[in-house]
């Protein structure tokens, strides 16, 4: 009698529920020691369901096919000089910002699953952790080598890692997930799995990749969207995560929502440098970011809350000051940005009278009320010769470590300044949010590596503000850094134009 | 009730899975975007496996959704017939 074909169901149950065994000679406490410490409280793993029962002899079949799609398209990129026919070479800081930025937390998330995936006595949590860390190393893999095209003729790209580490921007992604990957394992799960990739990266490799198409960069939107094709599964794992641990036990109701407060608000606060990307780094615009966060936050984040109030979980603590920020946040980190280029491996730029109009027709209630003027001020300063550098260095925010040129939702014109003191020491906030944060743990964030602190501490090369730039974080001088205008990247796409246009003037003449 | 989406790279094979999510879902919205494509629906949407099958004329597994799939929102049923989303 030929077999029977299992069903889905089936051949999941046995492929990952089977290869658990009973722990005989150990104690299982000894195994999976960080299981309790949080406070989480899990009666039955076998309640774990995974949505997607996806095996691992299908996911290997799956996984391989999108790699192949993946590279002939990188390969047709390459060899047929895609780096040309971007809409323009500014956009290319956007993709500078995401491997110095972003690329590396996908390293992070691939070591930080690993880690949880082993810590979990539950075997269907285990093996989902599992894929989703095989899934981040392949995202920084295909990243890397999507990017490393674009190092070959552009500037900023050489040292990703290096800068990762110690650049002063760059401590806000890499703290954000340090400060995941050393809370306990369950902590992880809400912040990474639910509050991160959940609610919050579709901002990122949704309407920003579709804008990256729409700008030319086949690269880009190609390793966005394989990626993303990932991430849809992620996202499944962190709703399923939330919902097993609510229906676990009441008790691990009010530890989740206040990781839900946290991670949420911390995740606003990362993705504050998308809302600059999309809306001053894309030539051309799909949507604002005020429209992409009302889609895939207030729309798609509104309908999952609602879903969840029946466990008794509510909006994030802080989600109405994110929703007020929408009109402001954009325009107050370009403005950040813009004042430090000469300190950053990217450049930046004033937006051309075009631009400005398209912010001011996104953004009626704030863009000619409390920034197109400023813009406008500083686009005449450039143009005399005097362009605009901020020479000192910021205060900090304790918590996020994003200069503190935030404001106050009711009155845009007032900085916002918060601030508590742990053991006789100040420390200080760009908001509520990141010092509830504080607050609740002070002796986890009195550790942040504060990159304005250590440079006035002399940890990062001495006193010479230069030579932290050029030695200690490794920037060209003069190549990566400055303004758009008047940069080596600007040089070489004009000229590169130019020539083209030669080409075409040389066939018409013939 | 809430909508839930789903989001599918804009190529040939994703163009059959929006044949067939038109179909099965006839109050669905469609919106095709730079490189992709949104699909919503009130409260609920399903992806069976037959229509696929039968617009691609071919045989067809559920599971290579993943491989054009772009992002979703909603709680995920996944069976060998049907993948559907939904919200309570």
């Amino acid at each position: 009698m030929a077999a029977r074909k299992l069903n889905l169901k089936e051949r999941y149950s046995l492929l990952t529920r089977d290869l658990d065994w009973e722990y005989s000679y150990r104690d299982k406490k000894e195994i999976f020691p960080y299981e309790e410490f949080e406070g989480i409280k899990i009666t039955d793993w076998s309640k774990w369901e995974d949505p997607f029962r996806l095996t691992m002899d299908a996911y290997w079949k799956y996984q391989a096919e999108k790699e192949k799609k993946l590279y002939a398209i990188f390969d047709a990129f390459a060899q047929n000089n895609g780096q040309q026919n971007v809409t323009d070479a500014r956009y290319i800081n956007a993709i500078k910002v995401f491997l110095t930025g972003v690329s590396p937390l996908e390293y992070q998330a691939y070591s930080g699953y690993a880690h949880v995936g082993r810590q979990f006595s539950g075997v269907g949590a285990r093996t989902a952790c599992q894929m989703q860390s095989i899934d981040e190393l392949r995202h920084v893999q295909t990243q890397v080598h999507a990017m490393s095209h674009y190092n070959k003729f552009f500037d900023g790209f050489q040292d990703f890692p290096h800068m990762h580490d110690r650049v002063w921007y760059l401590s806000v992604p890499k703290s954000f997930f340090d400060d995941a990957r050393s809370a306990g394992p369950f902590e992880f799960m809400v912040a990474i799995s639910f509050s991160f990739e959940y609610v919050l990266t579709n901002l990122l490799f949704v309407p920003f990749m579709s804008g990256a198409a729409y700008n030319g960069d086949m690269a880009t939107v190609t390793f966005g969207f394989s990626a993303q094709s990932d991430e849809a599964r992620h996202m499944t794992l962190g709703l399923e995560v939330i919902k097993f641990l609510l229906e676990q036990h009441p008790d691990n109701v009010p530890i989740v929502q206040r990781w839900i407060d946290k991670w949420f608000w911390r995740g606003t606060r990362l993705l504050a440098i998308v809302a600059m990307m999309m809306d001053y780094m894309l030539p051309n615009r799909v949507m604002s970011w005020k429209e992409a966060w009302e889609v895939y936050f207030e729309e798609a984040g509104g309908a999952l809350f609602k879903d969840l109030a029946r466990y008794g979980i509510e909006m994030p603590k802080y989600a109405a000051t994110a929703i007020a920020e929408k009109e402001h946040i954009s325009h107050q980190v370009w403005s950040i940005f813009y004042n430090y280029t000469h300190a950053a491996a990217f450049h930046t730029w004033m937006p051309d009278e075009k631009e400005m109009d398209w912010l001011s027709e996104k953004y009626p209630n704030s863009f000619d009320k409390h920034y197109r003027k400023r813009f406008e001020h500083w686009r005449e300063m450039e143009r005399a010769g005097e362009r605009f550098y901020n020479p000192t260095l910021p205060m900090l925010c304790n918590t996020c470590q994003i200069p503190m040129g935030f404001t106050e939702m009711d009155d845009p014109t007032l900085t916002a300044y918060r601030q508590s003191v742990h053991k006789g020491e100040r420390y200080n906030f760009c908001s509520d949010g990141c010092k509830d944060i504080f607050d609740h743990e002070p002796e986890k964030y009195v550790q942040s590596w504060l990159p304005v602190h250590q440079i006035y501490q002399g940890n990062c090369g001495g006193a010479d503000i230069e030579k932290v730039l050029s030695e200690y974080y490794r920037i060209n001088m003069g190549k990566d850094n400055m303004d758009f205008h008047g940069s080596p990247d600007e040089a070489r796409w004009n000229e590169w134009h130019n020539l083209q246009s030669a080409e075409e003037r040389l066939k018409k003449a013939g | 009730m809430s909508k839930v989406y789903m989001a599918l790279q804009d190529n040939e094979e994703a163009h059959y899975l929006v044949e067939a999510l038109e179909e099965d879902n006839p109050d669905a919205t469609v919106d095709y975007q730079p490189a992709m494509i949104r699909i919503e629906n009130e409260g609920h949407l399903v992806l069976k496996r037959e229509t696929v099958e039968e617009k691609m004329g071919r045989d067809w597994d559920l599971q290579s959704l993943h491989v054009n799939l772009v992002t979703i929102g909603g709680n995920v049923d996944e069976t060998d017939d049907e993948f559907t989303l939904s919200w309570n």
